[in-house]
This record gives C-alpha cells, sequence and structure tokens, in this order.
C-alpha cells in the first residue's frame, strides 16, 4: 500500500431516509421507519409535517397524524439497494457497500476512464437515478477519503445538480464548518461528541486544529479515530493489512440454495468461522467479500465495508442482506441456485479488544433487548411487555409501576426506573425492607388471638387482642412469634368515595415466614409476603 | 535434582485464590459477594439453570440477579406477577435493565422464555403450568447456547423434568427488630445452602442476612466448615425508634 499518509479519494452515493424507500411503494405519501421506538428515516410528506429523525414514534405520530408507521428492517433495505449497487458494477468493480442506501468507491480508475471526477460523478448519478426509475433523490459525492465524501454528498443539492466534488487537497478546508456531530454519520462515538460539543468544538475544524497528541492522549482511540476523520484524513490507512488469503472461508451449498433462509443458515456458520480465524491471528474484519457462485458457474460477489470492525453478528446479517439481494432481486439473477459461498477478509485491522467493546459493547446488547422487545410485542401484544418505574406511594404494590415498554426509550437511561426518582417522603408508608412477593390478588385470611377470636382493630387504631395464629387456605395454621402494628393507613379522607381507611400489620410465624396484613372492615387480607 | 513434595494444603489454597479470577466476567456473572463464596464459579454460571426455594426464594432469586444488572446485562421477568420490584430495586436489582412479561398465558411462555434467553443475561420464571421436558430441554439447551441464566424462582421445581444445575434454598429465616406488638421487620437472617451439579454436588451452607440492618446483603456468620471468628456484621448496630 502507498505509504504517504494521503486519504483515498472517494466517491459517495448516498440515497438519503432509503428505508423509507425500501419500505413505502408510493414517494408521496406520509411514511415514516422506526426502531426502538426511534423515528430513523422519514419520508419527504412526513418531513413537510415536521417529523424529524430520531423523534419517538408517539411524537412523530402527533405531528402528522396520518404517518403510516414501519419496522425497520435492514434485510429489506438491502434487498432493495442490491439492484443499485448492481447497476454501477458496469462502471468500477471495487463498489463497497457501507450500509444501504450507501455506497462507496475509489475514483482513482474509473475517473481516468470517464475523463475526470466531475464527469464521473453525472454518470454516476445518472444511472443510479436510472435504476431507481427516478423515484428517490439520489447524491453524489466526491472528495479526498469516505468521511468527506459523504458529507459531500449529503451537500449535493437537487437544485444545483445531483452531484458535489470536492477538489483534490481540499478535503480538510471542506469538513472544517461542518458541525463535530458529522463525526456520528460514520463512528459510534456519541458520549465523545457530546463532551466535545460542550468543550465548545463544535466544528470538525476546531477538532482537527487540536495537537493529535493531545487528542489520543485525553481520548484514546475513539478520539484518534474521530481526529483523523475530521483532518480529512482517512481512517483506515492507520493499520490496515491485505490478510493472506488463506484466511477467506467457503463451503459447498449441496443441494443447490435457492431460498434466504437456508442460504442465512449457511451465511451465519461462515461468518462465526471468519471471526474464529481472524480472532486468532487477532484481527478484525473491515471490509469482507461476499462471493457466490450459482450452478451455472454465475460469480456473483459485493464487498461491504465498515469503518469501524464487523463483528460475526454483523458479517453475518450483511452476509444475509446480501443474499436476500441476490435471490430476491428482480434483475433475474442469478438464473440458478448457489452452490458455493465464501467470504474474504479483504481489509483487516489489528483487533484491540477495548475497541471492539468501544464499537459493540453495551449498545450491542441493548440493540438484542430491543430486537426481542418487538418480537415479543409482535407476538403477544404492545402492552404485554413492561417497565418497571418508581413512583409515589405508600403501599409496597403502588410504588413500583409497570409501563408499557412502547411508551419509554430503551436506548437510554430511565431516571424514573431509580429508587431515588420520588425523592419526597411518603407519610406512612411501610418501612424498608421491601417485601419480594406482592400478590396482585389479595388473598383473604383470618387473624385470631390465643381464644380463637377474631381479632379486630378499633377506629382508633386499638386491637382487640394480640393476633396469635394466621389461617390461610390449604395451609395448617401458622403461628404468630411476633407482630407489630396497626399502622392505620387513612387515604383520600376528601373523596367520599375513594376515601380508604384500613390498618397494616406484620407478622412473623414460628418459622420466620413474614407476612404484610391489612385489615379493613373486618376483612383480613395478606397484602405482601416478605419471602 | 530432587523435586520438592508438593504442599498440597498450599496448592489447594492458592487454588481456591485464583478460581474466581480465572473464572472472568464473560463466563460468570456476578452475584452479592457474600453468595459468592457459596456458588461453584463464584458467581452465576453462564449458561446454566438456577432455582431458588425455600422461605426466602423470591428474595434470593432477585438478590443473585441484581449484580448482574448493575454491571450492565438485562434481566427479564417472565410469568411472575407478584414480585416485589421495589424489593428488587431494594436488593441491587437496576430497574432500568429489567424488563417484565407479567403474563405470557401458557401458550406465549416458552416462545417468550427462549426469545428472552436470546435477548438478556438472567432470566426469571415460575412457570405456574407444568413443563414438557421437550419444552425444558429445548429452553436449556437455549439458556447454554446463549449464555444466558435461566433462575426459577420459589414455587415448585417439579414443574421442571429434571433438577436445574444449582439449587439456593433458603432454610430457617430469623427477623430483627420486631417483638409482640412493637418495632418492625428490619432484618433477616436466613440459612442458606446451595446444592446442584457441576461442582456443587456437595452442599454449602451459610447464615446470610437478607438484608441486613443497614439493607445489604452479607454473611451473617461464615460457612459451618469454615466456622472461627465472629458474625461478619455486628449486631450491636441496630437502630432504634
Amino acid at each position: 500500500m502507498a505509504g504517504a499518509d494521503v486519504p483515498t479519494r472517494t466517491l459517495v452515493v448516498h440515497a438519503p431516509d432509503w428505508p423509507v424507500l425500501a419500505a413505502g411503494p408510493e414517494p408521496s405519501a406520509a411514511l415514516v421507519v422506526v426502531r426502538a421506538n426511534r423515528v430513523v428515516a422519514a419520508s419527504m410528506a412526513a418531513r413537510g409535517a415536521g417529523v424529524e429523525v430520531g423523534l419517538r414514534r408517539r411524537e412523530a405520530q402527533r405531528r402528522c397524524p396520518h404517518v403510516e408507521v414501519v419496522d425497520h428492517d435492514p434485510a429489506r433495505d438491502a434487498r432493495a439497494f442490491e439492484p443499485v449497487a448492481a447497476s454501477l458494477d458496469a462502471l468500477t468493480p471495487g463498489v463497497e457497500v457501507a450500509v444501504p442506501g450507501t455506497l462507496a468507491f475509489a475514483t482513482r480508475g474509473p475517473s481516468r476512464y470517464f475523463g475526470g471526477d466531475e464527469a464521473l460523478a453525472g454518470r454516476v448519478a445518472q444511472t443510479v437515478s436510472d435504476a431507481l426509475h427516478g423515484r428517490w433523490p439520489v447524491r453524489v459525492g466526491v472528495a479526498d477519503g469516505a468521511f468527506a465524501a459523504l458529507l459531500a454528498a449529503r451537500a449535493a443539492h437537487p437544485r444545483g445538480g445531483p452531484a458535489r466534488v470536492v477538489a483534490p487537497g481540499e478535503g480538510a478546508a471542506f469538513l472544517a464548518p461542518h458541525p463535530v456531530d458529522a463525526l456520528l454519520e460514520v463512528l459510534e462515538v456519541p458520549e465523545l461528541v457530546d463532551v466535545w460539543r460542550r468543550l465548545g468544538l463544535r466544528t470538525l475544524g476546531r477538532v482537527a486544529h487540536l495537537p493529535r497528541g493531545e487528542v489520543v492522549s485525553r481520548f484514546g482511540p475513539a478520539g484518534a479515530a474521530a481526529h483523523r476523520l475530521a483532518s480529512g484524513l482517512d481512517l483506515r490507512p492507520l493499520a490496515i493489512r491485505r490478510p493472506a488469503p488463506e484466511l477467506a472461508v467457503g463451503c459447498e451449498l449441496d443441494p443447490p440454495v435457492e431460498r434466504v433462509d437456508r442460504a442465512a443458515f449457511a451465511a451465519k456458520a461462515l461468518a462465526d468461522e471468519l471471526h474464529a480465524r481472524l480472532g486468532a491471528d487477532g484481527l478484525a474484519c473491515t471490509q469482507v467479500l461476499v462471493e457466490a457462485q450459482t450452478e451455472r458457474g454465475e460469480v456473483l460477489a459485493r464487498r461491504w465495508r465498515h469503518e469501524g470492525a464487523l463483528d460475526a453478528g454483523a458479517v453475518a446479517d450483511r452476509v444475509r442482506w446480501q443474499l436476500e439481494g441476490w435471490l430476491t432481486s428482480s434483475g433475474a439473477r442469478p438464473r440458478a441456485g448457489l452452490v458455493q459461498l465464501r467470504l474474504v477478509p479483504v481489509e483487516v485491522v489489528a483487533a484491540r479488544g477495548r475497541q471492539l467493546g468501544f464499537w459493540g459493547g453495551e449498545t450491542r446488547i441493548d440493540e438484542r433487548v430491543w430486537r426481542a422487545v418487538a418480537r415479543l410485542q409482535a407476538q403477544l401484544g404492545a402492552d404485554a411487555v413492561t417497565v418497571p418505574e418508581v413512583r409515589g406511594g405508600r403501599g409496597p404494590g403502588e410504588r413500583v409501576v409497570q409501563v408499557p415498554v412502547a411508551t419509554v426509550d430503551l436506548t437510554q437511561a430511565r431516571p424514573a426506573a431509580r429508587l431515588d426518582a420520588v425523592a419526597e417522603p411518603w407519610p406512612g408508608r411501610v418501612p424498608p425492607p421491601a417485601p419480594a412477593t406482592v400478590p396482585h390478588e389479595p388473598e383473604l385470611v383470618a387473624v385470631v388471638d390465643a381464644e380463637g377470636r377474631e381479632v379486630r382493630v378499633s377506629g382508633r387504631a386499638e386491637v382487640s387482642a394480640p393476633p396469635a395464629v394466621v389461617h390461610r387456605r390449604g395451609r395448617p395454621p401458622a403461628e404468630v412469634t411476633a407482630w407489630a402494628g396497626p399502622w392505620p393507613v387513612d387515604e383520600r379522607w376528601w373523596d367520599r368515595t375513594r376515601h380508604r381507611r384500613r390498618a397494616r400489620f406484620q407478622v412473623v410465624d414460628e418459622e420466620g415466614g413474614a407476612l404484610l396484613l391489612a385489615v379493613e372492615g373486618g376483612r383480613w387480607w395478606i397484602e405482601a409476603v416478605y419471602d | 535434582m530432587a523435586v520438592p513434595a508438593p504442599d498440597l494444603a498450599v496448592l489447594r489454597q492458592l487454588g481456591e485464590r485464583v478460581r474466581p479470577l480465572s473464572a472472568a466476567a464473560e463466563r460468570v456473572l456476578p452475584v452479592p459477594e457474600a453468595l459468592a463464596g457459596l456458588l461453584p464459579l463464584g458467581g452465576l454460571g453462564r449458561g446454566t439453570t438456577v432455582a431458588t426455594a425455600g422461605s426466602a426464594a423470591s428474595s434470593l432469586a432477585l438478590a443473585l440477579a441484581g449484580p448482574a444488572t448493575m454491571a450492565g446485562s438485562w434481566c427479564a421477568i417472565v410469568g411472575v406477577a407478584d414480585l416485589g420490584l421495589l424489593a428488587a430495586a431494594e436488593l441491587g436489582v437496576d430497574l432500568g435493565r429489567t424488563l417484565v412479561v407479567a403474563d405470557p398465558g401458557p401458550a406465549g411462555w416458552a416462545p417468550t422464555v427462549a426469545s428472552l434467553l436470546d435477548a438478556v443475561e438472567v432470566v426469571l420464571v415460575r412457570p405456574g403450568h407444568a413443563i414438557t421436558p421437550t419444552t425444558r430441554r429445548r429452553l436449556v439447551a437455549r439458556a447454554r447456547d446463549r449464555g444466558s441464566v435461566l433462575v426459577h424462582v420459589g414455587g415448585r421445581v417439579t414443574v421442571w423434568a429434571e433438577a436445574p444445575d444449582l439449587t439456593v434454598t433458603a432454610g430457617a429465616s430469623r427477623w430483627e427488630g420486631i417483638g409482640e406488638g412493637h418495632g418492625r421487620l428490619r432484618a433477616r437472617q436466613v440459612e442458606v445452602a446451595v446444592a446442584g451439579r457441576r461442582g456443587a454436588d456437595r452442599p454449602r451452607r451459610a447464615s446470610l442476612w437478607l438484608p441486613g440492618p443497614d439493607g445489604r446483603i452479607a454473611l451473617a456468620s461464615p460457612a459451618p466448615s469454615a466456622a472461627t471468628g465472629e458474625p461478619a456484621t455486628p449486631a450491636a448496630l441496630r437502630e432504634v425508634g
């Protein structure tokens, strides 16, 4: 590879709000695509009504009541994007898909062939637009480095032509006025960007201006990567290696595969194998070539890349998306079942444990969680999955309530789930420790004194006699060895219909079992069990 | 050269000392310190099944799940609608990383548990119906495959066709702070015994504060096998009023 640290001149094709096009047949419809209750893409009509990416589902529905809400499905996006990627295969062999909706390739060869960056960009825009039958705006950016090219593509405005070309050597200057948030397009560093913003480093130019050594020592590998990008350098030449060919993994598919689910099964196993092989060498993959061969000898290939490292799950996802794209593509290719599948790591970096955690880590776990939640909501109903929130109240059952998961944002910390969420004291609340079992249906019991008479509590909270035995249905009578109470509860005395006046007791039996009992109007029940 | 005979006692001591370290966070989810010494791996082994039983079964299950959620793992509660979540929070469970499926119904129970075993580290269950051996095997295999822990909270463990990897049983409890007509429940001492397969075939027991007078889980007395010294938490710290 070239020794100089010069960013690769790159062309990026970007279709804004791709998930919308992938999900919706009608470009003019109001539609949002949501993931984990947050809008990830919105159609023009929805945006016109004030819907923005990042809004909660309900807020989006409030702003645009007729909006159609579709769940995000990366496989669907990839399937729809494959014809676009395929349309460019005639122009260059090096098309790399970053995410469905965005692809990139190095312009060096094709630019010379088509007579310059402008000509190439125009041609690419036309080709892609044709592939989409003009149904969707497409933007093309050319600049030094993939990051600058992506921002150039985003900046390209239809009225100024679909393409924006940043002259060679001007990448850093082009990036400088962009806000630091732009880093989030390619790096998952929300905390870092937040810190920088609060430090007053609001633009990429400010960040690039910082001495590199200082950034690395203060912000670690994440800071180093972000600093490189902000300075207009490529992330990748840092430690990119062309891996040895024997790291590629492949398998024969016998019988030939025509169905996506079978292919995906093979893809998962291959991805795991690839990951294990790279891991054994201390490597992680940043670009993978998915290659398939059909019965008739056709060879299909597509590169996927990620600015970070692709872990086994991410590779498996991309392979599955790609296979879906091929096997269900309207372009009538392939013409026969797949007989062979190969994954070739095109670029690898030294895997650093910490960096991998930084790329996936906790957020990936949370992603798994909300995927499971979405599945359960589909199976059991939207309100079947709940999360606890702390409220004010006196009884153990009142102080934590269940909130449907659809109404909260799982991807963020929820202060309402913390015990100190309710600061003000509630007089008369049951003191800690809290009981570990709080039945929803009160279990009626009989509480008697040593003579076997029912224990009564007077209006002035006086006990007729110490409770001696608790009779529970279906259990032997429990002898009370210790008890406390009565603790009168006089709730909503201002409201005649909802006014409650009862008393609570704690009782312990000879085996150490403890109950929270309540009595109202001569009836006793178990409010909670300390088990 | 003469090789000195290995001092077995020293070796065993060393082995004991390195054991929790070698069981890195990858394979074992953390549990309260007081319980760690009772569990063969020093924590909840990923991919295993655990049952709690006895007089403090619910508290034990919550206490076992707590530190994992504090360390960033998620916990799900399926079909244990009456589990006290206030107690969960007091026993160390991060409610911000807790999902509840209160009533998945008999038909939805197994798929729900399976889905959640895929997604979260600790799944607390108490099936209200019999589980077929096939379903059980499938769930246990799923937990093993995904490295999650299936915790059966009290109730009738016999709904499972076979014993879990670990059974944590609460024996007799003793409450402090409550008298005859005065005071209140403040602290509980409970005898906890751990038995099971995979290195836990020899039952271990200890007396635990669940919770102690300060609201924390602590050892009330060391395991009887090494029974010397005084209780870990001085009882003199009792609060008055």
